[in-house]
C-alpha cells in the first residue's frame, strides 16, 4: 500500500508543487491549508508523514506539531517543517515541539524527495 | 505541468500582493498593530519562498531584503514610518511588474529597484547583528553535497548514540542506518549494553547505540548529512580511520567485517578497542559532543487572520461564461418543453416538465451564483488610488468603504472598475478642497470620499459621495449651453443638470490637471454604466459635497422579467423595477379626462400607453393592464393589453441594425420560439418626458 503524506501550507502554489512531486513519486497526498485544516483532515486517517509550513494563519506549524504529538497514535509520526533561512530560531522551536526534520525553502523537487525518503524510508 | 504550477503561483502571488497592499494601507493608519505587521511579513515571506521554487529568482532576491527589514520591524527593532510604507508599496508594485515581466510585458525600472533595496538594506544594517542565515545556507549546502561527493574511497568509523527520546521527534534510527548503508559498504554493530531489564524498559525509548565501519567515496559531509535532523539529539562521532587501518581492497574489508562480528558476541566488546588492537594505532578523539537537549518552553504563537484560504478551486472565467451560456440555452429549451407538455395534456409529461423546470431554475441560480464576486475586491483597489491621488494633488483625503461584501456579477464588477476610477478622481480633483481651504470654511482638513454598495432587489446601488465643494449648477448649465448640449431657454431639474456632466467632452475644470479636466472621464462613466444596463444619478449640494449613485443589475445574463402582451406581440419588463400591476378600465380613462394618469391609493401616477407609443393600430381590449414601474424614485405606469406573468429572461443582444433603438434593450426567445423585446423602461420614460417638454 502506498504511503500517505499530508502537506500543510497556506500557499497553494507550494502545496501544489509538493503534492505534485510526491504524487509523481508514488505517494498518496492529502493537502491542508493551515494547522486547523490539517488537524481536521487527518482525523481517522493513518499518515506516514506530515510536511508543514511554519508561517500560517489560524494555526501555525509549531502549534500543529505540538497538537499532532499529543495524539498517542501519532507520537512517532515523522513531521517535516518547511523553513527559510531567516527562521533559525523557528527551526529550534519546531524541533523542540517535536518536528522530525526540516527542508529549507526554496527547495528543489529532488531535495523534497530525498528528505521524504530519509524520514519514511 | 510545471507551467500550470507557475500559473498557479502567479495567480496566488497577485492575490498576495493585493492583500499586501491592503494591509500596508491599514498599517499606515495603525503602525503599532503587530497583527498587521505579521501579515505583511507573512505575505512577503510566502512570495519570496514560492517565487524561488517556480524560477522567479529575481523576485526572491528582491524580496529577501524587504522581508528581513520586516523581520526587524516585527521584533520591534524598527518602527513603521510613512517612508517604510511608501517604500514597501513601491516594492510591491515592482514585484508585480516582475511577475508580469516574465511574459515580456513590461520593463522593470532598475534604478527604482536598486533605490528601494538600498533603503531597506540601510535600514536593516542600522539595527542588525550579523545575520543568522549562514547556518541555513550551510545546511542546504549539505543537502546538495549528497549528490556530489569525492571520488576517493575512505573508511570512517561512525559512532551513533541516539538520545533515548529520539522516537519522540518521529525519527527512526533504522532508516538512518539504512541511509548510511547506501553510501557505500558498511559494517554495523549494534550496542545493546544500555538496555535495562524487562520490567524497567520504557518501550517508547531508544536504548541502542551503533558502531559503523563505513567505506564510502561520498566524503564525511555526506555522512554528517545523514544525521542532519538528529545531530543535536544524538551523540555522533565520525572519524576518518583510513590512516588507522590500512585496508587494501574488498578482501581486507571482508576480513575486518568477519573479525568484528566474531568479537561482537563477547560482552566486553568495544569497537573502538577492537580497532585499536586490530591494527594498533591511536584513535583520535572526535570533536563532536553531545548536545544537551534543551527543553525550553516554546512561545505560544497563535496564528491569526481570517481563514482566507478556504477550500476552493480556480476555474477560468471563460469556462464560467460558457456554463452560463449553456444554462441560458437550457432555460429556453425548458420553456419550450413546458409549453409542449401543457399542450399535450399528458399528466406524466407535465410532471416531468415541472421537474425539469425546477432543476433548471436551481441550476440557473447556482450557475449565476458562481459568477458572483464581492465588490470589495474592487474597492480595495481604490484605497491606493485615493492615497496616491491625494498625494499628487496635495490634498488630504480618506476613503471609507461600506458594503464590500455586496455581491455582483463578475463581468459587472470588471466593467465597473474604470467608471469608478473616473468618478473618484473627479471627486478628489474637483470635489474635495485643499486642506487650507477646508479649514477656512470650517470643515475638517481631511476630506472624505465614501464608497458604499448595497443590494436592493435585483440591482446593486453603488454610492460615491464626497464632502467637498459640491457642483456648481450655474457653471454646468453655462458650460452645457456654450457646448450646445442644451438650449438656453430649457428648464432643467437639478438632477438633470448634474447629469450633463456625463456628456462627452464635458468638463468645467478651467485648468487641465493630469488627473482630470480633459473631459474624457465622465462620459466614459455614462457609457459604461449604460452598457451595463445601469443608471446614474447625481445629487449635489454646493459647499456640502456630491453623491453619485450607480444602479446596476446583479447580473447581465439572465434576469427575471415580467412578460406582457400588446396585440400579438410579447415584451418583457425587467421584474426588478416592476412594483405592481393594476387594471385600467374605460371608466378610469374617462375619469382622467383624457390625461394619462391613474390614481392608485390616492396617489397620482402618470402612464404611457405602449400601444400608442409603438404605433400599434389595433383596438385595445376593454380592460387593459397598467404595469407600475419605479424609476429613479418616481412611479410610472405602462399600459399593456395583458400581463402574462413572470418569465426567465435570457438576454440576447439585438443585431447591429437594431442596436441603437431607444427604449429596447434586447430580446429574448420564448418557449414557442417567438421573440419578445425587452423594454428599457427608464429610456422610454425619458423619451416621453423629452417629447412632452418639446410639445409645450
Amino acid at each position: 500500500m502506498g504511503k500517505t503524506i499530508m502537506t500543510v501550507d497556506d500557499s497553494a502554489s507550494v502545496r501544489q508543487m509538493v503534492a505534485f512531486t510526491l504524487k509523481e513519486a508514488g505517494y498518496d497526498v492529502i493537502e491542508a491549508c493551515d494547522g486547523k485544516d490539517a488537524l481536521t483532515k487527518m482525523q481517522g486517517r493513518v499518515l506516514d508523514l506530515i510536511i508543514t509550513d511554519l508561517n500560517m494563519p489560524n494555526m501555525d506549524g509549531i502549534e500543529l506539531i505540538k497538537n499532532v504529538r499529543q495524539d498517542a497514535a501519532r507520537k512517532f509520526l515523522p513531521i517535516i517543517m518547511l523553513t527559510t533561512e531567516s527562521q533559525g530560531e523557528k527551526k529550534m522551536e519546531g524541533k523542540t515541539a517535536g518536528a522530525t526534520g526540516w527542508i529549507v525553502k526554496p527547495f528543489k523537487q529532488e531535495q523534497l524527495l530525498a528528505v521524504t525518503k530519509k524520514v519514511i524510508g | 505541468m510545471i507551467d500550470a504550477h507557475k500559473q498557479a503561483f502567479k495567480e496566488e502571488a497577485a492575490e498576495l500582493l493585493s492583500e499586501l497592499e491592503l494591509t500596508l494601507l491599514s498599517l499606515e493608519h495603525d503602525p503599532e498593530d503587530s497583527e498587521l505587521i505579521a501579515k505583511v511579513f507573512r505575505a512577503l515571506h510566502t512570495i519570496k519562498g514560492s517565487a524561488a521554487m517556480f524560477g522567479f529568482d529575481d523576485i526572491t532576491m528582491f524580496t529577501h531584503d524587504i522581508e528581513s527589514a520586516y523581520d526587524h520591524i516585527r521584533n520591534g527593532e524598527i518602527k513603521i514610518t510613512k517612508e517604510i510604507i511608501d517604500l514597501t508599496l513601491g516594492a510591491r508594485d515592482l514585484i508585480s511588474i516582475m511577475l508580469a515581466q516574465s511574459e515580456g510585458e513590461r520593463d522593470i525600472d532598475e534604478e527604482k529597484s536598486k533605490e528601494i533595496l538600498m533603503s531597506f538594506k540601510s535600514m536593516t544594517n542600522a539595527v542588525s547583528k550579523p545575520p543568522k542565515k549562514q547556518e541555513a545556507a550551510a545546511s542546504s549546502q549539505n543537502l546538495s553535497n549528497v549528490q556530489q561527493g569525492t571520488a576517493k574511497e575512505e573508511i570512517f568509523h561512525v559512532i551513533f548514540r541516539p538520545a533515548e527520546e529520539i522516537f519522540m521527534t518521529g525519527n527512526n534510527p533504522i532508516l538512518l542506518l539504512n541511509e548510511l548503508r547506501e553510501l557505500g559498504r558498511a559494517i554495523i554493530i549494534a550496542n545493546t549494553k544500555k538496555i535495562p531489564s524487562l520490567e524497567e524498559i520504557d518501550p517508547e525509548k531508544c536504548y541502542f547505540s551503533w558502531d559503523l565501519i563505513l567505506k564510502t567515496d561520498k566524503g564525511i559531509d555526506a555522512i554528517k548529512d545523514v544525521f542532519i535532523f538528529v545531530e543535536d539529539q544524538c551523540e555522533i562521532i565520525i572519524e576518518n580511520i583510513d590512516d588507522v587501518i590500512k585496508l587494501n581492497g574488498d578482501e581486507d574489508f571482508r576480513n575486518l567485517e568477519k573479525a568484528i562480528y566474531e568479537n561482537a558476541l563477547s560482552d566486553k566488546y568495544s569497537v573502538e578497542d577492537f580497532l585499536k588492537t586490530y591494527k594498533p594505532a591511536a584513535v583520535h578523539e572526535a570533536a563532536s559532543a553531545l548536545v544537551k537537549h534543551e527543553n525550553k518552553k516554546t512561545k505560544h504563537a497563535e496564528g491569526h487572520g481570517e481563514n482566507d484560504a478556504a477550500s476552493s478551486i480556480r476555474v477560468s472565467a471563460d469556462k464560467l461564461d460558457e456554463l452560463v451560456n449553456l444554462v441560458g440555452e437550457l432555460v429556453i429549451v425548458q420553456a419550450r418543453l413546458s409549453q409542449i407538455a401543457l399542450k399535450a395534456n399528458d399528466p406524466n409529461m407535465v410532471s416531468l416538465s415541472e421537474e425539469v423546470e425546477r432543476l433548471t431554475w436551481s441550476l440557473r441560480d447556482s450557475a449565476l451564483n458562481i459568477r458572483m464576486l464581492p465588490i470589495g475586491s474592487t474597492f480595495s483597489k481604490f484605497k491606493r488610488l485615493v492615497r496616491d491621488l491625494s498625494k499628487d494633488l496635495n490634498k488630504e483625503v480618506e476613503l471609507t468603504t461600506d458594503g464590500a461584501e455586496t455581491e455582483l456579477d463578475k463581468t459587472v464588477i470588471e466593467k465597473l472598475s474604470d467608471p469608478l476610477v473616473h468618478i473618484i478622481r473627479n471627486s478628489i480633483d474637483h470635489g474635495i478642497e485643499t486642506p487650507d481651504e477646508r479649514e477656512k470654511i470650517g470643515k475638517p482638513r481631511t476630506g472624505e470620499v465614501r464608497l458604499s454598495a448595497t443590494q436592493s432587489g435585483g440591482s446593486v446601488l453603488i454610492k460615491i459621495s464626497d464632502d467637498g465643494a459640491g457642483m456648481d449648477k450655474e457653471k454646468i448649465r453655462a458650460k452645457a449651453i456654450s457646448m450646445g448640449l442644451i438650449s438656453e431657454n430649457v428648464e432643467l431639474s437639478d438632477s438633470e443638470i448634474y447629469e450633463l456632466i456625463f456628456a462627452p467632452g464635458f468638463s468645467t475644470a478651467t485648468e487641465v490637471t493630469n488627473v482630470s479636466g480633459r473631459g474624457v472621464g465622465m462620459d466614459v462613466v455614462g457609457k459604461a454604466i449604460d452598457s451595463l444596463r445601469g443608471a446614474v444619478e447625481v445629487e449635489s449640494k454646493k459647499g456640502k459635497g456630491s453623491t453619485i449613485i450607480l444602479k446596476l443589475p446583479l447580473t447581465l445574463a439572465i434576469i427575471d422579467g415580467l412578460l406582457i402582451q400588446i396585440d400579438e406581440d410579447f415584451y418583457v419588463i425587467p421584474l426588478s423595477s416592476v412594483e405592481e400591476c393594476i387594471e385600467l378600465t374605460d371608466a378610469d380613462i374617462n375619469n382622467a379626462h383624457g390625461r394619462h394618469i391613474v390614481s392608485i391609493r390616492e396617489e397620482i401616477v402618470p402612464y404611457i400607453n405602449l400601444r400608442e407609443r409603438f404605433s400599434i393600430s389595433s383596438a385595445p381590449p376593454s380592460v387593459q393592464q397598467v404595469v407600475i414601474v419605479g424609476i429613479k424614485g418616481n412611479r410610472f405606469g405602462f399600459v399593456v393589453d395583458k400581463v402574462i406573468g413572470q418569465h426567465q429572461t435570457v438576454l440576447k443582444t439585438l443585431g447591429k441594425m437594431y442596436k441603437n433603438i431607444e427604449g429596447i434593450s434586447g430580446a429574448t426567445i420564448l418557449g414557442d420560439g417567438t421573440v419578445a423585446l425587452i423594454l428599457d423602461a427608464a429610456k422610454i420614460v425619458e423619451k416621453e418626458e423629452l417629447e412632452e417638454r418639446n410639445r409645450n
